[in-house]
C-alpha cells in the first residue's frame, strides 16, 4: 500500500529547513516529505516548534526562513505570499482560530472559497450558489447555519472554532491540511465530529500533518508516520505506535533519545 | 450586501475625481469686505432681509476669533486671500437642461452623476453644484406634483421667500461659530427642500457638491423643512480637483423637523485630502445641525468623512420636541496627513427625548482622528436617554485616534450610556484572512468594512456600496 503511494509525486518536501523569529532560531534542520494519501503525526512538548513549522509552512510573516526550502508540488514556496499558499491548496487549521469582529463567517467562507475555485479554473459562487455548497458541508462537521451569520469565530466556544477550521478545509478542499491542535479544547463529541470531517474531507489526493499532543486523535485517525520534535527538530520518526509509546512512556523517553544520538 | 468584486476594482485608483473642468468663469476679486458682500447679493438678486442678514453676520464674524479648541494643525488661512463669488459663464435664464454648458453636464457625468433626462439617475433627484451655484435639479416637476420643493437656496429665496425669512439662521445662528458666520456672510448656493405635510418624499433627494476652481472658496447653505408627518431621505455628496493649494469649505446645513417628522440626512465626503505629505487639500470647516421641533419628530445623520485635509464638523440635533429622536451614524477614515475632528452634539431639551451616537474612526499613515460629542440633558429633558458608542481603529502605528466626550445632565430622571473602544488591526487577523487565500488589501477593506457595519446599515444601499469602495480605495498602500 505505501510502496503504491510513492509511485506519485510528494505533496509537501520540507528539506533541512531552519527559521527563526527575532533572530531566536526556532526550528534547526528539519526535513518532512508527505505524499498522497499519507496522514503524519507531529508530537512533541509545547515550544518544541510544532506550532512554528505548521506557520511557516502557510507563510506566517514573523518568520524568517534562514536555510532550507519547502516545496509544494515540486515547487519551491519559501516567497511565495500566504494567500497564494492557500489559494493554491495548502490548508493550516489553527490551534487559536482568529476572531474577526464584523466580518460575516458565511462572507468570509464564500470570499475564500472563491478566491481558491479562481485558482483551480472554477467558477466562483455566487450567494445563492454559495448557500447550497455551504449547507451541504456543514452536515460534515454538524454545525448550524446560524454559526453562518455570526462574525468570524468572534463568542465562538473552543469546539465552535475547531468545527469552524474543518468547515473552511471541507470547503477550500486543500491538497494538504496541516492540522495544529485541532484537538485540543474539544470534548469527547466534539472530537470525533472533528476526525470524522477530516476523515470525510481527506482522499487519496490528499495529505495531512495531524500536530498534536494526544494519541485520542490518533486512535480516531489512524497516522501512516508519527514524527517526535524537540528544539526544533525532528529527533524520532516512526509508524502510528510510536505514538502509543510516546504515550506509555512520556516525553522524558524522548530526551533520553536525544542524549544519546 | 456589497459586491466585493468591485471593491477590488477600485483598490488601485488614485483619486480618480481630481480632474479640473476647463470652463470660463465669472469670478469676483479676491478679498473680503462689505462690498463683496453687497456684491455677493446683488448678483443673486435678493432681499433687502437677507442683504442684511448677510452684513449682520459679517459684523459678528470680524469680532470672532477663529476657533483654536480642536487643535487642528494647519496654516493660518488668508481670508483675504480667497475668491467670494465664482460661477461657470452660463446664460441669465435657464429653462431646461439643455441650455446648460455641455461642459458642466460632462463634468457630472465623469463624476457619476448624469444630469441629462436620457441618463438621470431614476431613482434619486439631484441638485448639482458647481462652485458657487447651482447648476441643475432634476425630477423638479415630479416632485411638485406631491408639493415638494427641491431647489436650489437661490432660487428659493425667490420664489419661496416666507420660508426662507422664517427658518434661514433658525437653526444655525449666523453668531453660532467662526465659519457659521462666515458662512452666513458669504453663502453663494446650495439646496433648499421643503417637504408639505403629510408626504413622504416619493424619492431619495440628493446634492452633489463640486469644487471646480482652486483659489474660490465654497460656502453652500443647505436648509430643509419637514412639514408635520412628513418624511425625507437626503444625500449629500462632494468632491473637488487635486489642486497644491487649500481650499476652504465652509458649509452651513439646517434641518427643522416638526411634529411626527423624519429628516434622514446622509453624506459621502470625498473632497480631495492633499497627497502623502499632505500637501493640498480642502479645508473642511462645517456647521450642520437640525432641530426636532416638533413631537416625534426624528432627524438622522448619517456620514461617511473620507476626504478633506482637514474636517471640522458636528452634525448635531436640538431634541425640543416631546419624545423627538436625533441619530448620529458616522464613519471617518483618515489617512496620510488627514486631520479629523468630527462628531455630534445631542442636546436634549424636551422630555422623553432620545439620541443614538455611533462613531467608528479608522486612521491610518500619519493621520489623527478624533470624535468629539457633547451630549447634553437639560432641565425639562425627564425621561430622556442617551447611547454612545465610539469605537476606533488604529491601522499602522503613526495614526492616532481620539476619543473626547463631553457629557452635561442637569436632569436626575435621564440616562446617558457610552462605551468606547480602541482596536488594531492585528497581523494575526490578517495572517488568517491571508491564509485563507484572501488577498492581502481585500483583508484589510473586509476587517475595515466590518468595522463599520453598524454605520453602513444605516446608509441608503447605493450610498453604503459607494462608501465601502471608498474605504478600500483611500486605505490602499496604507498597511504593511
Amino acid at each position: 500500500m505505501q510502496s503504491k503511494m510513492k509511485e506519485s509525486d510528494p505533496i509537501l518536501e520540507v528539506e533541512n529547513l531552519s527559521a527563526s523569529t527575532n533572530n531566536l532560531p526556532i526550528l534547526k534542520g528539519v526535513s518532512l516529505t508527505v505524499y498522497p494519501g499519507e496522514i503524519h503525526a507531529i508530537m512533541g512538548r509545547n515550544g518544541c516548534g510544532k506550532s512554528t513549522l505548521s506557520k511557516i509552512i502557510a507563510g506566517h510573516p514573523s518568520y524568517n526562513i534562514t536555510n532550507g526550502d519547502i516545496k509544494f508540488l515540486g515547487e519551491n514556496i519559501n516567497s511565495l505570499e500566504p494567500e497564494e499558499r492557500a489559494q493554491s491548496g495548502i490548508f493550516l487549521g489553527f490551534q487559536y482560530p482568529i476572531e474577526i469582529p464584523g466580518v460575516s463567517n458565511l462572507e468570509f467562507l464564500r470570499v475564500s472559497t472563491n478566491a481558491r475555485r479562481k485558482f483551480l479554473n472554477k467558477e466562483e459562487l455566487d450567494t445563492f450558489d454559495f448557500e447550497e455548497l455551504v449547507k451541504e458541508k456543514l452536515e460534515i462537521v454538524k454545525m448550524d447555519h446560524a454559526f453562518l451569520s455570526r462574525s468570524v469565530n468572534q463568542g465562538f466556544s473552543g469546539g465552535e472554532k475547531k468545527r469552524n477550521e474543518i468547515l473552511q478545509m471541507a470547503l477550500l478542499e486543500p491538497k494538504i491540511a496541516i492540522l495544529d491542535e485541532t484537538d485540543s479544547g474539544l470534548d469527547i463529541d466534539a472530537l470525533r465530529i472533528v476526525a470524522s470531517g477530516i476523515k470525510k474531507i481527506s482522499n487519496a489526493q490528499t495529505g495531512i500533518i495531524l500536530i498534536t499532543h494526544y494519541q485520542r486523535l490518533l486512535d480516531e485517525i489512524e497516522p501512516n508516520y508519527v514524527h517526535v520534535m524537540s528544539d526544533g527538530q525532528i529527533i524520532k520518526t516512526g509508524e502510528s505506535d510510536l505514538a502509543l509509546e510516546l504515550e506509555k512512556k512520556g516525553y522524558e523517553w524522548t530526551d533520553n533519545f536525544i542524549k544519546k544520538t | 450586501m456589497v459586491n466585493e468584486n468591485s471593491v477590488k476594482d477600485v483598490v488601485k485608483e488614485p483619486y480618480k475625481y481630481g480632474f479640473v473642468t476647463d470652463i470660463e468663469t465669472e469670478k469676483i476679486a479676491k478679498g473680503l469686505n462689505e462690498d463683496v458682500i453687497r456684491l455677493i447679493s446683488q448678483k443673486k438678486d435678493e432681499p433687502k432681509y437677507l442683504l442684511d442678514f448677510r452684513l449682520k453676520a459679517f459684523k459678528k464674524w470680524q469680532k470672532m476669533k477663529e476657533p483654536d479648541w480642536a487643535g487642528l494643525g494647519y496654516e493660518q488661512i488668508d481670508y483675504q486671500d480667497i475668491i467670494y463669488y465664482s460661477a461657470p459663464k452660463q446664460k441669465e435664464k435657464i429653462s431646461s437642461l439643455d441650455e446648460v454648458d455641455p461642459k458642466l453636464l460632462e463634468t457630472f457625468d465623469k463624476l457619476g452623476i448624469p444630469l441629462t433626462e436620457q441618463k438621470k439617475l431614476t431613482n434619486v433627484a439631484v441638485d448639482a453644484v458647481f462652485d458657487s451655484v447651482s447648476i441643475a435639479t432634476t425630477f423638479r416637476e415630479e416632485l411638485a406634483e406631491h408639493g415638494v420643493i427641491f431647489c436650489s437656496i437661490s432660487e428659493a429665496v425667490k420664489n419661496h421667500s416666507d420660508l426662507i425669512e422664517k427658518y434661514l439662521g433658525t437653526v444655525v445662528p449666523a453668531s453660532d461659530n467662526y465659519f457659521a458666520a462666515l458662512n452666513s456672510a458669504v453663502f453663494s448656493d446650495g439646496s433648499f427642500v421643503y417637504i408639505p405635510k403629510g408626504v413622504t418624499c416619493p424619492m431619495d433627494l440628493s446634492s452633489y457638491f463640486r469644487i471646480n476652481s482652486g483659489d474660490s472658496g465654497q460656502f453652500e447653505r443647505t436648509l430643509i423643512i419637514a412639514e408635520e408627518s412628513s418624511s425625507v431621505s437626503y444625500l449629500e455628496g462632494c468632491t473637488a480637483p487635486m489642486f497644491d493649494t487649500n481650499t476652504l469649505h465652509a458649509a452651513v446645513v439646517e434641518l427643522i423637523a416638526l411634529d411626527d417628522a423624519s429628516i434622514k440626512y446622509s453624506t459621502v465626503q470625498n473632497w480631495y485630502a492633499g497627497d502623502e505629505e499632505g500637501i493640498g487639500g480642502i479645508f473642511n470647516f462645517v456647521t450642520k445641525r437640525g432641530k426636532c421641533l416638533g413631537k416625534r419628530s426624528k432627524i438622522s445623520w448619517s456620514q461617511v468623512e473620507t476626504g478633506s485635509a482637514i474636517t471640522w464638523k458636528y452634525p448635531s440635533c436640538l431634541l425640543l420636541g416631546e419624545e423627538s429622536v436625533g441619530e448620529f451614524y458616522s464613519v471617518a477614515l483618515t489617512n496620510n496627513r488627514q486631520q479629523a475632528d468630527t462628531g455630534t452634539k445631542m442636546i436634549h431639551i424636551g422630555p422623553k427625548t432620545k439620541s443614538t451616537i455611533v462613531s467608528k474612526g479608522i486612521s491610518a499613515g500619519n493621520s489623527i482622528n478624533s470624535y468629539r460629542g457633547l451630549v447634553r440633558m437639560g432641565t425639562k429633558a425627564k425621561g430622556s436617554r442617551n447611547y454612545s458608542q465610539c469605537d476606533s481603529m488604529l491601522i499602522g502605528d503613526q495614526a492616532s485616534a481620539n476619543t473626547f466626550p463631553y457629557i452635561k445632565s442637569q436632569q436626575p430622571n435621564s440616562e446617558i450610556e457610552h462605551e468606547a473602544s480602541t482596536c488594531r488591526i492585528s497581523e494575526d487577523q490578517l495572517f488568517y484572512l491571508q491564509s485563507r487565500g484572501i488577498e492581502f488589501e481585500e483583508a484589510v477593506s473586509m476587517m475595515v468594512s466590518g468595522f463599520c457595519r453598524d454605520v453602513f446599515n444605516q446608509l441608503p444601499m447605493e450610498f453604503a456600496a459607494e462608501a465601502d469602495k471608498l474605504l478600500a480605495l483611500k486605505l490602499e498602500g496604507s498597511v504593511g
